[in-house]
């Protein structure tokens, strides 16, 4: 046990001064390690250069922490009324007799058409609507995005299948995280996170933010714009909507969009040159340019009603064709709900309501204390811990000491090239693994003393009882490590921080007790020579 | 040199003696702390239960906590709980999870920071709504049923099954005491607090396996003896190790409840008791429990042949 070979030494001093060498950065500023990151020549892999520094989650820097979900109710409604609209073109182009209006529910669309060679003749082109799914991993062969069913008495059913579906979500989520992120960026902060998360959610984590209402306020609108008119007296295809220039008050609006969000390509905050309130300028692409000045140039005098996400913002009458496809948006706005409508209307909509299920904020205040109480709490630990540990064991407490220093930076030097987040329950297991890493040493000198109270020398002493005690200390450090193992994966958040610096800390535990101890009490021994170990 | 010794260098305690007072010491302990579980109930926080937590500061002078206990309850969100959080400037105020869905949440929040902002720094907000607290008392019974099923499972291979049996009879003591301890001291049980009792679990095993592999090397080595004196001079042996472990690791964890903060206090005084109870169960319930496991010298048999200490191995 004693006896290293010169190989097996020069490999535990490059893996210990490799660990080191990658805690390196955690003494370096934000701007030294660019510096670093830049300088460091192209034929260096990256792991190598010394750049990343330990992520510090948001309960220490600060920040919101909010999870999203999607309603998959709506996308199936959305999905079933798009599979109507088509089919009512469909009906309308081949101009196919129809029983009844079509009916939509959840996920299915029904429709009859009693006449056998009308409907024959439709078939086909109703199960052309299906989409292939094309999965790479999952796609078994066949499975499509509906089911095309005929049914008795001339009735067609359409159903959205469980694959149809989850495509949907899919399209929608990776839609929607695209939006978020425009719309996160326009707020300015560095580095947020946005990640899919689930089946059916979507984290955001945006660190250091001064107005966390104000990035849920943008998360939370779906931002659908659409132009169409108040509906005239008479007028049977419309929907009643609150209009918001006139306190919420019910106007009937028409159910034809003239343009929808979709064919803006700039929103920018501004004011009215006359009456000098905040509004939003955009300006259309071509053709809904084209279509706006059209149904301007045919309805001249007639309210324009303005909607955003079913509420009529405004309804500027039209005093003279919009040809230009450049207009505003006035109504009673502050000069913030300007810069955010600005924002929400550039990003695009989301394709569907996305709530708020779960909201962690911790403001910089807060997160700064924290680091502070942390690091004193780690500080004044370590200092109880290595007096405690030199009055027990004299010389060998403070290689205990040595071995103890050299395990903390392991950690770090593995928490930083992993891009592990330290979180303050994280903080909480490094303190932890300060008294429980001091273990393996204890393990050892207790049983050597013991080795050496029944009579042997020195050497035997130092190396059965070396022998012995590696074996327990593996035993008993594995049993931690599952149930931090366990607890990485079922933990959220800060709890995760903390399995992943309990199971590092074990992991350094181990390697250090294996490698530096046995090294330093190997080199000692041949250099010292003693008869005794003046441990009794 | 002059060291200091904690523990006296020999000892010879009669540990399986004393089972006679701490077997019923330990039944009656899980016992009053099941009483106290369904008694007085778990202080679940928002994690399990939904609803959401704001913790201010007050920008000048003191917290006035009686003005925002009258301000906060006049809101409709039932009844508020309002406490100094830390210090006299520092309150936590908690609101229950509302009726109406996720985006009832929401609403408190927004209601709480328009009346508080003015007068008070908000540090923290966390809300919960009832689909996620559904899920994480979920994940969180799952981590605790699955850590002790994979370390029995870890046991059983590396012992003979009496010491898995008996390891896991001891964790469940604990995690039970644990628990009670809980339900008493009313510390606010959470997420965190399923880390503290995962690694409680974890350090109480540490604990375990440490003895239990001395028992089965004190086996091997002395196969006439009877299971008493064995058990006895195992414990007697790691005791020492057990001690000054326990104390480095206690030292830590108060550092971490007197200086770490007041969101990671209760983790830490859950921490320190799972610490005490792991350290005392180790010695008073998995070493004796073996006995009416009816482990005997033989079930030691794995290496027994080869493994005569004495011949221990050379250098390498």
């Amino acid at each position: 046990m004693l006896r290293i070979s010169a190989t097996k030494t020069v490999a535990i001093l490059m893996a210990l001064f490799f660990g080191m060498y990658l805690a390196v950065p955690n003494l370096l500023s934000v701007g030294q390690r660019e510096a670093v990151s830049q300088a460091a020549p192209g034929w260096i892999p990256g792991f190598l250069v010394p750049d990343q520094a330990v992520v510090l989650g948001l309960d220490l820097q600060g920040g919101s922490h909010v999870l999203l979900q999607v309603d998959t109710n709506e996308l199936a409604r959305n999905e079933a009324t798009q599979i109507r609209d088509q089919v009512r073109n469909l009906l309308r182009e081949t101009r196919t007799p129809l029983e009844g209006g079509i009916r939509i529910s959840n996920r299915t669309v029904e429709l009859r058409i009693p006449d056998d060679a009308a409907r024959e003749r439709l078939m086909p082109r109703l199960r052309d609507l299906s989409e292939p799914i094309t999965d790479a991993v999952f796609g078994q062969p066949g499975s499509a995005t509906l089911v095309v069913e005929e049914q008795a008495d001339g009735l067609i059913r359409l159903r959205v299948t469980d694959a149809g579906l989850e495509e949907r979500i899919n399209r929608a989520l990776a839609q929607s995280i695209e939006v978020l992120r425009r719309r996160i960026d326009a707020l300015g902060t560095t580095e947020p996170n946005i990640q899919r998360q689930g089946a059916d959610r979507i984290l955001v984590q945006v660190p250091g933010l001064q107005d966390p209402e104000r990035l849920k306020a943008l998360l939370g609108e779906t931002a659908q714009l659409e132009f169409r008119f108040l509906a005239n007296p008479g007028d049977t295809d419309t929907v009643r909507m609150p209009l918001q220039e006139a306190g919420g008050e019910p106007v009937e609006v028409e159910n034809r969009v003239i343009v929808g969000g979709e064919d803006l390509i700039d929103a920018q905050p501004s004011f009215d040159q006359q009456t000098n309130q905040p509004i939003v300028t955009f300006r259309f692409n071509v053709s809904g340019a084209q279509r706006f000045g059209e149904a301007t140039t045919r309805n001249v005098g007639r309210q324009l009603a303005i909607v955003l996400d079913e509420e009529v913002i405004s309804a500027p009458r039209v005093q003279s064709p919009i040809t230009g496809g450049a207009g505003q948006i006035t109504g009673n706005f502050t000069v913030q709900e300007v810069n955010d409508l600005a924002v929400l209307l550039r990003s695009g909509a989301l394709p569907a309501t996305l709530t708020i299920v779960e909201e962690r904020t911790v403001g910089p205040g807060l997160g700064a204390d924290s680091i502070y109480a942390g690091t004193m709490a780690a500080i004044v630990g370590a200092a109880l811990v290595v007096a405690f540990i030199i009055a027990a064991y004299g010389f060998f407490g403070v290689m205990a000491t040595v071995a103890l220093s050299v395990n903390m930076i392991l950690l770090f030097g593995l928490l930083s090239a992993l891009g592990a987040t330290l979180t303050l329950p994280g903080i909480a297991g490094i303190v932890l693994t300060l008294g429980m890493a001091v273990d393996s040493n204890v393990l050892i000198y207790e049983r050597v003393r013991e080795e050496e109270r029944i009579g042997r020398s020195a050497i035997q002493a130092l190396d059965t009882g070396f022998a012995r005690a590696l074996g327990t200390i593996l035993d008993a450090n594995i049993t931690t490590l599952i149930a931090a193992g366990i607890l990485f994966f079922l933990g959220t958040g800060p709890v995760r921080g903390f399995a992943v610096t309990l199971s590092l800390g074990i992991v350094t535990t181990v390697f250090t007790a294996f490698t530096l101890t046995r090294l330093m009490i190997a080199t000692w021994f041949r250099v010292m020579r003693p008869k005794q170990l003046a441990m009794n | 040199m002059w060291l200091v010794r904690y523990v006296p260098v020999e000892t010879r305690y009669r540990f399986m003696w004393y089972r006679r007072w701490t077997f019923p010491l330990s039944a009656l302990l899980s016992v009053l702390a099941v009483a106290a579980f369904l008694h007085f109930g778990m202080n679940t926080g928002i994690d399990f239960r939904g609803g959401t937590v704001m913790e201010m500061q007050a920008r000048e002078g003191n917290a006035d906590i009686a003005q925002i206990r009258v301000e906060a309850n006049q809101l409709g969100f039932g009844n508020v709980e309002v406490q100094e959080f830390g210090t006299p400037r520092d309150v936590a105020v908690r609101v229950q999870l509302q009726e109406g869905g996720e985006e009832a949440q929401q609403e408190v929040v927004s209601t709480l920071r328009s009346i508080f902002e003015a007068d008070y720094d908000i540090r923290r907000v966390e809300v919960v709504g009832p689909r996620v607290s559904a899920e994480l008392v979920q994940s969180g019974t799952l981590g605790v049923v699955m850590a002790i099923f994979g370390v029995l499972v870890y046991l059983w291979f590396r012992f003979e099954w009496h010491f898995a049996i008996g390891a896991v009879i001891a964790t469940l003591h604990d995690l039970v005491l644990a628990i009670g301890f809980f339900a008493i001291t009313q510390i606010e049980f959470n997420m965190t607090s399923i880390a503290a009792l995962l690694t409680i679990l974890g350090y109480s095993l540490n604990d375990t396996v440490v003895v239990y592999d001395r028992i089965r090397e004190t086996m091997r080595k002395y196969k006439k003896v009877s299971v008493y004196e064995v058990l006895d001079i195992a414990v007697n042996a790691t005791l020492s190790r057990t001690i000054l472990t326990s104390t480095t690791t206690l030292l830590a964890l108060l550092a971490l409840a007197l200086l770490g903060g007041e969101i990671i206090k209760g983790f830490a005084y859950a921490m320190i008791f799972g610490l005490v109870i792991g350290t005392y169960s180790s010695i008073f319930v998995a070493a004796p429990i073996l006995i009416y496991l009816g482990v005997r010298a033989s079930s030691a048999v794995g290496s027994a042949a080869q493994s005569e200490p004495d011949a221990a191995q050379p250098a390498e």
